[in-house]
């Protein structure tokens, strides 16, 4: 397969190599002199040192005839242009992204990229998974320090979960405000019931909040260890 | 009529200026708050320090509600993505973008963007000065595209 790579930074580099080590027809196009020079000493003659997001570069380096072109610089904009040059100049078949701005991910599709690839999200996301969400979260602290604002995710086993706010004894000079369901939030009432997915926003004095965590949102899970 | 500009340079400055002095809301983006100074005194719109490429920062700067968008940095790439931006993600009615090399900016006009070209325009008044035929739709933003799908 002929594959036109944009951007010669870590993630271009090592692309090449493997690509061009099982057998692929490569290109790779870098616009720094001094980095395009760096890689050709290590690599050999697939590298062009042009600007891949014009589109008599992009031709040169055989856009017209191929299969993919991917675009891994580290600047969204560059990475998208070349992407929709390739895709509306050269019809190449299959154009995939880098996009660092996890925001731009949804907009690059909307404009024809075929395959986003946003490295910020995948780190996010394994990130987020090792987050103990079995936790209060605290919104703020209170002038005197004694009180805080803090915030509940209810769980499915959460043992608020299911129970009317007023069969819940929280400690003295606790108090529940306000729930947020999807984006909607209204004030407890002592008939509101809980659901999973909830969030309950509440006042609570610092020294009880093992007990405040413990009644709505359950024990603590278990600390991921480094 | 509100608008928003993304860069303010010569030209992002000049237009700004000649909005608000006729009376029009104008809110005006730069990553760097020293570009401002190129707004005249009586400039009486809102100057945003912020990246125009940046979803967030152009919703905080009222970009929902905009009528037109002028994406004028010094970047062909960056124009390029803050106005399919505002045009796709913020539906603004009115968008152009400045694309100085006139390759990328005949790409973006098949596209359907409106784009804006000093190369080709200049290309066209000096040869035209000396002349020549020039080409009559240098000028053009490709009105038909100016109009939001």
């Amino acid at each position: 397969m002929f594959i036109i790579i944009v951007g010669g930074g870590k993630v271009g580099y090592y692309l090449t190599r493997e690509l061009l080590a099982s057998g692929h027809e490569v290109v790779l196009l870098e616009k720094d002199p001094r980095r395009a020079a760096e890689i050709a000493h290590e690599i050999g003659s697939v590298v062009l040192n042009r600007d891949g997001c014009e589109g008599k570069h992009l031709a040169e380096a055989g856009a017209n005839r191929a299969s993919i072109v991917t675009a891994v610089t580290g600047d969204d904009e560059d990475n998208l242009v070349v992407c929709q040059m390739a895709k509306h100049h050269f019809d190449v078949p299959r154009t995939i992204a880098r996009v660092n701005s996890p925001r731009n991910e949804a907009l690059f599709r909307k404009l024809g990229v075929d395959e986003v690839i946003n490295p910020t999200r995948i780190a996010l996301g394994a990130i987020e998974q090792d987050i103990p969400v079995h936790d209060l979260l605290h919104l703020a602290q209170l002038s005197t320090g004694e009180l805080e604002l803090v915030e509940a995710q209810i769980e499915s086993d959460s043992p608020a979960a299911g129970h009317a706010s007023r069969d819940l004894t929280l400690p003295d000079g606790c108090m529940l405000f306000v729930v947020i369901r999807g984006d909607v939030a209204q004030a407890v009432r002592p008939d509101t019931t809980f659901e999973p997915g909830d969030k309950l926003v509440a006042l609570s004095r610092t020294d009880c909040q093992d007990d405040v965590r413990r009644m709505l949102i359950g024990e603590r899970t278990e600390q991921p260890t480094a | 009529m509100r608008a928003i500009i993304v860069g303010c340079g010569r030209v992002g400055a000049g237009l700004a200026d000649a909005l608000s002095r006729d009376g029009h809301d104008v809110t005006i983006i730069d990553v760097n708050v020293r570009a401002f100074y190129r707004l005249n005194a009586d400039f009486r719109g809102q100057a945003v320090r912020g990246d125009g490429t940046d979803e967030d920062v152009l919703r905080r700067a009222g970009a929902t509600s905009a009528d037109y968008f002028f994406a004028l940095t010094e970047g062909d790439n960056r124009n390029a993505l803050a106005a399919q931006l505002a045009r796709d993600t913020l539906r603004i009615p009115h968008v152009v973008a400045k694309i100085n090399d006139p390759v990328r900016a005949a790409a973006y006009r098949t596209m359907g963007l409106a784009v804006i070209c000093r190369t080709s325009m200049m290309v066209d008044r000096l040869s035209r000065e000396t002349g020549l035929p020039g080409d009559p739709t240098a000028g053009d933003l490709a009105a038909a595209a100016v109009e939001a799908r």
